[in-house]
């Protein structure tokens, strides 16, 4: 597997402007000339433009995406394309989704939006029991190949129970369909192409906190990043990082600090999440012997499960510890104590001198405002008579 | 709530009419009674399926003052709840409430707190008036332990269980069925109670509310579904989103009424009507036909789906409390100094409340775990790493 740098293209395709396919895997870096630096939500916007432009077959849909949508990512394109092909649907997302998937089956790229991935739950039913099955079902004579569906997810700070959940697990346990984050908007864009112009039904989430906070140079062609391809963004000896979307910064921070105290991490996004790319994750963790997932939503059947039960199937006996995961809690998405639940970089490993099992520093009572009671209960507190070195309090 | 006696009730029937702005209340005083007076609605009910009730609604000076001071409460409180969230002690969203206030007062008439509400994000001011206080309200926004949800729900999601409000819910529509089987509860328990299920323009095209009304006619419960068109859910006018926007219409075999929901006598006459129908017949739906002043949530300015000559419109000629302010000076139960007065008071009220509520103290971080099964049923909580670092449930 080819490693590469974070913030570089790995793979560009350029492709057939009405067939669906499947990006080529022939590699290229970005022309500089033709490039801007752009965020998030504009990288996506990038992106829909060009799928409306490339194919007149797709239909950009979703509650105020007419207006430009709640984050931006829908802006011109009614003016554009028409008021035909880009449209607001009433509130009623089982029915945004159902009638995605009946336009998909007509041959056509339908793209969907949900306003949050917090409100993916009324058209779930159709998502599992109609987009994934209806190939399977129908001996092949129908598909929703060339359904998207695209959701902002995770936190942004302050959203609350309603504005913030990472619902990626639920769909991972639903075959047929394809779930993708992005990390950046280079990758947004190219993603997000792939998965439009995919022949089959993708889920695709957005990290809302990224949307204007990540900015970097985005090419202003047509491109697009394969599928279920994971991708090395920094190289490392000592430990393996998984993650995917926003928490990718966030672990990015964290293999910083760490290299400051010795310790060597490759980080991996994985981008897809089904299907998913073992062999990248396998090859890294048979060199550094040790593994840490992380993601936003709670540890319980979070999608670090899986991930965690395939490395050791796999890799059992290169593991030299056992496999960590710094995720959400097992709790609802808090209001006030966001702080507390986030994997912050905080809670990454404090200590792993080789053999040691790795573990995982989290204070997280120390660092709220105002100040809390001395007598906290230590909810978090590493367990005595174990040493922990390298501590560091508060949060990122 | 404060009482004021009246001091002129019975001008008798006389036909007063004020003269300044274009929706003048029109006020008939039909009763000589002095505890009674009789007024107009601003426009009559219009019904579907069912006759409507008469323009004519009974009320008192008392009531019309309670209903001054209670709307003026409300809205100096999301008012200053505007404040607060700009100010960042707020966080999270949060939707206001100021415009619709007459459907929360006059809802709050015409029922009794063995009734029971149950709304969506919108909620503060349902809050207030299931009995909830200021400083419940206040420091549940700013996440405090004095909180009505303790801190843990946020603008959203207010509840008072003894006041029968069952909250403050964050999926559009969801609350619906939900009201409709607590009208089941109250059916089966025999006690004449009614539930109260708020929803928005925008809610009334999910199709759960479809669902939920079906089986409610089919069981003949007491259930209320109560649109409150606002004209506009997010940035999507109604007649974008509804074919029909005659909401009261939209439950086919269920009857309806469309009230003007910026009138809080009419909506007190609608929900005594609607109580009554219910608990005989079955559900009914009311079409409150009102208007909100702020934009959507915080970080909608609100003025780019809509005109500022359409906001001002509706403030000078729907107001909420300016059309019970000229019902008090018609009938001279109060004068315009008295009425100011009060808004003063409670301006103070909320400041007061405000300064109580920032003294209040964060909910502990322990709370993070608890409330999500009840202690003992379900199983501990565990810290980042779920190996080591375990919690369990304070
Ligand atoms: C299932 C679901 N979809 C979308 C949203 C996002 N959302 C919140 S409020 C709202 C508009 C609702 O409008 P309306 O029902 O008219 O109520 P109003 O805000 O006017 O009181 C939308 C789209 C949501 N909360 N839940
Ligand atoms: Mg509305």
């Amino acid at each position: 597997m080819a490693l590469r740098k974070f913030g570089r293209l790995s793979l560009i395709s350029r492709i057939g402007k009405r067939d669906f396919s499947i990006a080529s895997t022939s590699e290229g870096l970005i022309e500089k000339a033709d490039s801007k630096s752009i965020n998030l939500f504009t990288a996506v916007n990038q992106a829909l433009h060009i799928a409306l432009e490339t194919d007149s077959r797709s239909y950009v849909f979703g509650e105020d995406v007419s207006f430009g949508g709640v984050f931006r990512c829908t802006t011109g394109l009614a003016e554009r394309f028409g008021k035909k092909r880009v449209f607001n649907t009433p509130l009623c997302e089982q029915g945004i989704v159902g009638f995605a998937i009946g336009l998909a089956a007509m041959g056509n790229r339908a793209i969907a939006e949900i306003q949050f991935a917090d409100y993916i739950f009324p058209a779930f039913d159709q998502i599992v029991n109609e987009a994934a099955k209806f190939r399977y079902r129908s001996g092949n004579q129908f598909n929703c190949g060339g359904l998207t569906i695209r959701a902002p997810y995770g936190a942004v700070g302050h959203g609350g129970h309603y504005h913030s959940q990472s619902p990626e697990a639920f769909f991972c346990h639903v075959p047929g369909i394809k779930v993708v984050i992005p990390r950046s908007p280079q990758q947004a864009k190219g993603l997000l192409l792939s998965s439009i112009r995919d022949p089959n039904p993708v889920v695709f989430f957005e990290p809302k906190w990224l949307y204007r906070l990540a900015v970097e140079e985005v090419p202003e062609d047509d491109y697009m990043l394969p599928l279920s391809e994971a991708e090395v963004i920094r190289e490392g000896s000592d430990i393996t990082l998984v993650g995917w979307g926003a928490q990718l910064s966030v672990m990015e921070q964290a293999c910083i600090e760490a290299e400051k105290d010795g310790i060597s991490c490759e980080l991996i996004d994985l981008k897809t999440l089904i299907p998913w790319d073992k062999e990248t994750v396998v090859a890294s963790v048979r060199k550094t012997g040790r593994l840490l997932v992380s993601h936003e939503a709670p540890i319980t059947a979070g999608f670090g499960a899986e991930i965690s039960a395939s490395i050791i199937e796999r890799c059992f006996l290169q593991l030299e510890a056992p496999v960590a995961r710094v995720c959400g809690l097992d709790t609802p998405f808090p209001l006030v104590f966001e702080p507390f639940y986030m994997p912050t970089k905080n809670k990454r490993m404090i200590s792993f001198p080789k053999g040691s099992v790795l573990r995982t520093k989290v204070h997280p009572h120390l660092a709220i405002s105002p100040p809390l009671p001395a007598e906290m209960p230590p909810l978090f507190l590493p367990p005595k008579n174990k040493k922990v070195v390298g501590t560091k309090l508060g949060f990122s | 709530m404060a009482l004021l006696t009246s001091r002129n009730a019975a001008a008798g029937g006389k036909l007063l009419r004020c003269a300044a702005a274009a929706a003048i209340p029109t006020i008939r005083q039909l009763s000589s009674s002095a505890s009674t007076i009789t007024v107009e609605t601003s426009v009559p009910f219009t019904g579907h399926r069912i006759d409507p009730p008469s323009r004519s609604v009974e009320t008192t000076s008392e009531e019309l003052m309670s209903f001054f001071r209670d709307m003026a409460l409300m809205r100096r409180m999301e008012i200053a709840a505007d404040s607060l969230y700009k100010a960042k002690l707020i966080r999270g969203f949060c939707h206001l409430y100021d415009g619709q206030e007459a459907v929360a007062v006059g809802m709050e008439a015409a029922i009794t707190k063995k009734d029971c509400i149950i709304t969506a994000y919108r909620d503060h001011c349902i809050f207030l008036g299931r009995g909830g206080t200021l400083l419940e309200s206040f420091a549940e926004l700013m996440g405090r332990k004095d909180g009505c949800s303790r801190g843990k729900g946020g603008s959203m999601h207010f509840y008072k269980k003894e006041g029968g409000f069952y909250g403050g819910h964050g999926i559009v529509g969801a609350q619906v069925p939900l009201g409709c089987g607590i009208a089941l509860a109250q059916k089966y328990r025999n006690d004449e109670n009614v539930t109260f299920a708020l929803y928005g323009d925008g809610a009334a095209n999910q199709g759960q509310l479809f669902e939920a009304l079906n089986m409610s006619a089919l069981m003949d419960l007491p259930a209320i579904l109560v649109c409150e068109n606002n004209h506009y859910g997010m940035g999507t006018a109604e007649w974008r989103a509804a074919k029909s926007p005659s909401y009261y219409k939209r439950g086919d075999y269920v009857p309806g009424l469309k009230v003007d929901g910026m009138d809080a006598l009419a909506v007190k006459q609608a929900c005594s009507f609607a109580k009554q129908y219910a608990l005989k017949n079955g559900p009914i739906i009311l079409e409150m036909d009102t208007y909100r002043y702020h934009g959507h949530s915080m970080s909608d300015p609100g003025s780019t789906y809509r005109t500022r000559e359409e906001i001002t419109g509706i403030r000078q000629e729907r107001d909420p409390i300016e059309r019970v302010r000229k019902l008090l000076l018609a009938h001279d139960i109060a004068n315009e100094k008295e009425l100011k007065d009060i808004e003063k008071e409670v301006r103070k009220e909320v400041d007061d409340a405000i300064a109580k509520a920032k003294e209040s103290p964060m909910p502990d971080p322990s709370e993070l775990f608890t409330n999500i099964y009840v202690k003992g049923f379900g199983s501990e909580s565990f810290g980042a790493d779920r190996k080591e670092v375990r919690a369990t449930l304070p």
